[in-house]
This record gives structure tokens, C-alpha cells and sequence, in this order.
């Protein structure tokens, strides 16, 4: 693993006090973290606290009610217009529990809309760099192939292969293995840890917690919407503080 | 946006009996409020029907013909590079009517998914208005408000009475198309919408880039049905005085003047158009198959 992170360096992702409600319900209840670059941070806790709403509101998905949430350059608490946001997009990157690849292209084209389209690239160069990045997630062999005719791990890594194509400084990851059966959960985890020990900024929700352990800098317990516990992974499972944390480690470990 | 009709069906009955069929006549009517109007169920069984007729018609002319007629047989065979000149006709409405009512309706069918409210709004109206008004009345409106011809620039251009009732007939096209179009993009699951939004797509390539394309095969089978429906709806031209097949078809009896051959001339006309309307809807049915599997 590359050297721990200055814990001094400025955070490139900034969350503070955010709450978020749908309709009556809050979700996000007041949630402060910091993660600086090329941390890896992993958030863990039962359904329905709250995690995939934090991940979609930093990369502007979500629209928050209060509090505010810096991600390098960008307040996105503020950010208004469609161009702002995409603005943002180009920064930061999530990768979906159910994939979500484009159906109708095939492994490449996935790769290479973005960057094309969006990032105005000039088509050759993309080319090459998502073959590249195809090969560096294991699927070289695949790029001509539509997205119906991979497996749900083949399709996770293409989709982690597209947000790279971007060229994003966070990566944030929603539950990128809970879809996928035991023995494909692998290929796609040691995708993401050559990809933090390269040095990229990552935010996990995921329940896989010996992958949290090994990899993360920094584990957040998140229930009702609030975080229940921070800590290095060691302390945090070993060790935790709180009682609702000691009881939701004790039925999944 | 207006889904409110588009909602899971209320379950239509509660005697178990009654459920198996209860739910295929709820998915049809199902799909037949996405493609707009009923759907074609053309089967090899409705041609022998249709031919049976046909032969019961010639029978029944047959037996009427008085010494020195010709044959009825010999009649028809007379009449059909007449009747089919027309059937031609038919045939030339439905294609211009098709392809102007789509390109408006793609128009249309984007304009109800608009982020503007009034333009919104305004595509809503007019698509529910085109959509819901009789044909007939349609056609009637386009051949009596609009000018027989237009003077432009000191041009007088005639405009002929074919193309007024093609321009009824594409107006209901133009505004299923519009149903149609918008049915499918709100079809895609909104998961390709965020996974575009996350890639920075903006909306107007995320519509042209991922949705639509992703649409033209949901969009296919309810089309052709449409237009085989609008190929069988051309006939209603001949109400307002266009030379298509039907009217030819009138005006062969009348100078033949001769009793008894209704049955077979009418049975022919019908059977001109299910020889080509059927390879349309069984076409539909498969490409309805096929796609249904894949997603």
C-alpha cells in the first residue's frame, strides 16, 4: 500500500452537518466526514440508514437541504444550473450497485462515451486509453461484447473501467458487490484495491467488511441517518465504543 | 408527468376461475393503451375466412348471371388494374401519412417529456386531443377548413383533395406516435438516467445518446401496427371523394350495373388488404416476441 495520507493535507471531499429528508422522512440527519486525497473510506450499516443517499448527494444527484459538502473545487451544496453539475460529474465518479451499463453498446463503447461526448477527447486517443483501462480490470477479451452477454461481475468492472475513463479524482461506490454472486465479488473487490493503492481517492458503502478492514483508512458506522462511529478500521471492529455498533458488528461478523 | 393512466391494472376479477383469462385480457388492453389503438391479431385462419367469403360471393354471382355476361370471374379480372391502381392510391396515403405523422410525432412525443411546463403541457393537450378525436372527423375537418388551394407569391398552387385527406389521416398517426414515443422513453428504467447524469452527459445527449436509442425497439412493434391500422383506415378517404380502391370499387358495380356482386367485389377489396396488412401484423407480433425476451 502507498504511503498513509497526510492527515494535515486539506480534504478533497468535505461533508458537514448535511441533512437530507424525502417527503417526511429524513435520511441524513445532520452527517459530518472528511476524506483526504487518496483516503479510502468505507461506510458500513444496516439498510435503509441513509448511506447510498450520502454517496448520490456528493456527487450532486441528490439535492441536500442543509449543511454543506465541498468536493475539490466545488460547493455542491450551491451548485444550480446543469452545466455546474456536470462540471462536478467530471470530478467524481460513482459506480452503481445494478451497474447500470448502456445496454445497447457494447464493453468499449461504454468506456468510450463519456470522454468522447462529453469530455470532447479526441476518439483515437480514447480508444487506447480504454482498452487500456478494459485490460486493467481484467476484460480485454471482452471490449466487443454487449453488456447482456457479461456476467453481473464482468459488467460491475466495465462499469468501474467507464468511470475511469473519466479520469475522476474521487470514486465513490455504492454497494458494488451486493448484486453480484460470492465468487465474482473477487474480481471486482481486487479491482478496487489495485485502484486505491494506486493512490485514488474512494468512498465505499459496502457491507463486504474484511474488505473494509484491509482497505480502508478510515470505517464510518452510519444508522438512522447519523454517524454512529468513525475510526481506523482495527479500532472500529475490534474495539468499537458504541453499543449499536457492537450490535450490528455481532450479527454480521 | 402523466402517468396516472398508465399505472398497474386494478385486478379485474375475484373468482378464481375467471383469472387466467381475466389477466391476458388485462395485459392486452395493456399494451393496446401503449400502442394507441387495438392491436392487429391477423392469423392464417382469417385469410381462409376471407377467401371462403370471397368464394361465396363469386358463387352467389354466379348464379345470377344471365345469358350473354360475362363470367363473374371475368368481370373482376376486367376490373383489377383498376381496382388495384386505387389500391395503389391506398396505399401512397398511408405511406405519406405515416411518414408525416411520425416525424411530427417524434417531435410531439419529446416535446410531452420537456422540462418546460408549457411546452409540456401544450404536447399533452394536443397529442390527447389528435389522439382521441374519431378519425373520420379529423378528415372531415382537414378536407372542409383547409383551402383547395394557396396563393403564394402570386402562385396559385392547387392543393388536390388526396393530399388534404393524407393530412387528416396523419394528424391521429402524428399524435399515437407522439403516445408512443413518450411510452418508451418513460420505459427506460431511471437508472440510465442517473448512470448518464453521472457521467456528466447532459440531458439532451443523455436523451439522444442512451435513451432513445434504447427506445426504437420498444418503439417498433407499436408502430407498424399503427400503420397497418392506418393502411385499413385509408379507405375512410373515400367518403370524401378520393379515387382510392374503395371508391373505384363503387363506381366498378355501378357501371357493371349489374345485381349480385356485391359480396364478391367487396370480398376482393378485402382481401387486397389482408394480403398486405397480414405479413405487417404477423411481422409485429414476432419483433413484439423477440424484444420482449431481451428486456
Amino acid at each position: 500500500m502507498t504511503a498513509a495520507p497526510a492527515a494535515s493535507a486539506e480534504p478533497i471531499v468535505d461533508l458537514r452537518d448535511v441533512h437530507k429528508s424525502f417527503g417526511h422522512v429524513e435520511v441524513l440527519k445532520g452527517v459530518s466526514l472528511a476524506v483526504p486525497k487518496g483516503g479510502v473510506v468505507c461506510i458500513i450499516g444496516p439498510s435503509g440508514s441513509g448511506k447510498s443517499t450520502l454517496l448520490r448527494c456528493i456527487n450532486g444527484l441528490v439535492p441536500i437541504d442543509r449543511g454543506s459538502i465541498r468536493v475539490a473545487s466545488f460547493d455542491v451544496h450551491r451548485l444550480k444550473t446543469d452545466a455546474e453539475k456536470i462540471a462536478l460529474r467530471k470530478e467524481v465518479s460513482i459506480v452503481f450497485q445494478q451497474y447500470n451499463l448502456f445496454p445497447h453498446k457494447t464493453a468499449l463503447e461504454n468506456v468510450m462515451m463519456a470522454p468522447v461526448h462529453v469530455l470532447k477527447e479526441d476518439k483515437d486517443e480514447v480508444r487506447v486509453r480504454a482498452v487500456a483501462l478494459l485490460g486493467k480490470v481484467g476484460l480485454s477479451a471482452k471490449a466487443d461484447v454487449y453488456p447482456g452477454e457479461l456476467s453481473g461481475g464482468q459488467q460491475q468492472r466495465v462499469a468501474i473501467a467507464r468511470s475511469l475513463a473519466m479520469r475522476p479524482e474521487v470514486m465513490l461506490f455504492d454497494e458494488v458487490t451486493a448484486a453480484l454472486d460470492p465468487e465474482t465479488v473477487k474480481e471486482v473487490l481486487n479491482t478496487i484495491r489495485e485502484l486505491a493503492q494506486e493512490g485514488m481517492t474512494c468512498m465505499l458503502v459496502t457491507h463486504e467488511m474484511r474488505f473494509a478492514r484491509e482497505l480502508a483508512d478510515v470505517v464510518y458506522f452510519t444508522d438512522g441517518g447519523v454517524i454512529v462511529e468513525a475510526g481506523p478500521p482495527a479500532e472500529l471492529f475490534d474495539h468499537p465504543v458504541k453499543e449499536r455498533t457492537r450490535a450490528f458488528l455481532s450479527q454480521i461478523l | 408527468m402523466s402517468r396516472r393512466w398508465y399505472g398497474p391494472l386494478p385486478q379485474a376479477t375475484d373468482l378464481a376461475v375467471l383469472l387466467p383469462s381475466a389477466s391476458r385480457i388485462a395485459q392486452t388492453a395493456a399494451a393496446e393503451r401503449i400502442a394507441g389503438a387495438f392491436r392487429l391479431r391477423l392469423r392464417p385462419a382469417h385469410g381462409v375466412a376471407l377467401l371462403a367469403l370471397f368464394i361465396l360471393g363469386c358463387g352467389l354471382a354466379q348464379a345470377q348471371v344471365q345469358p350473354g355476361q360475362p363470367s363473374i370471374l371475368a368481370t373482376l379480372w376486367k376490373w383489377t388494374p383498376v381496382l388495384l391502381r386505387g389500391f395503389v392510391f391506398n396505399l401512397v396515403i398511408s405511406a405519406v401519412a405515416m411518414a408525416a405523422g411520425t416525424i411530427v410525432g417524434l417531435f410531439l412525443g419529446f416535446a410531452q417529456i420537456s422540462l418546460l411546463l408549457p411546452v409540456r403541457k401544450g404536447a399533452w393537450l394536443t397529442t390527447h386531443f389528435f389522439r382521441n378525436a374519431p378519425w373520420l372527423v379529423l378528415l372531415f375537418y382537414c378536407m372542409f377548413l383547409l383551402p383547395f388551394q394557396v396563393t403564394i407569391f402570386g402562385v396559385t398552387i392547387p392543393i388536390p383533395d388526396w393530399i388534404k385527406a393524407t393530412l387528416g389521416l396523419s394528424l391521429p398517426v402524428m399524435a399515437n406516435v407522439s403516445e408512443i414515443v413518450r411510452g418508451a422513453i418513460q420505459s427506460i428504467p431511471t437508472a440510465q438516467w442517473e448512470s448518464a447524469a453521472s457521467l456528466a452527459f447532459n440531458r439532451r445527449q443523455t436523451l439522444w445518446m442512451i435513451i432513445f436509442p434504447q427506445c426504437i425497439k420498444r418503439m417498433l412493434p407499436p408502430w407498424m401496427n399503427l400503420y397497418a391500422i392506418l393502411t385499413m383506415a385509408t379507405v375512410l378517404t373515400s367518403i370524401v371523394g378520393v379515387n382510392e380502391m374503395m371508391s373505384l370499387t363503387r363506381q366498378a358495380l355501378s357501371a357493371e350495373n349489374r345485381s349480385g356482386l356485391l359480396l364478391a367485389f367487396y370480398s376482393y377489396v378485402l382481401f387486397w388488404f389482408f394480403l398486405y396488412c397480414y405479413p405487417i401484423a404477423r411481422w409485429t407480433v414476432r419483433l413484439e416476441a423477440r424484444y420482449a425476451v431481451n428486456h
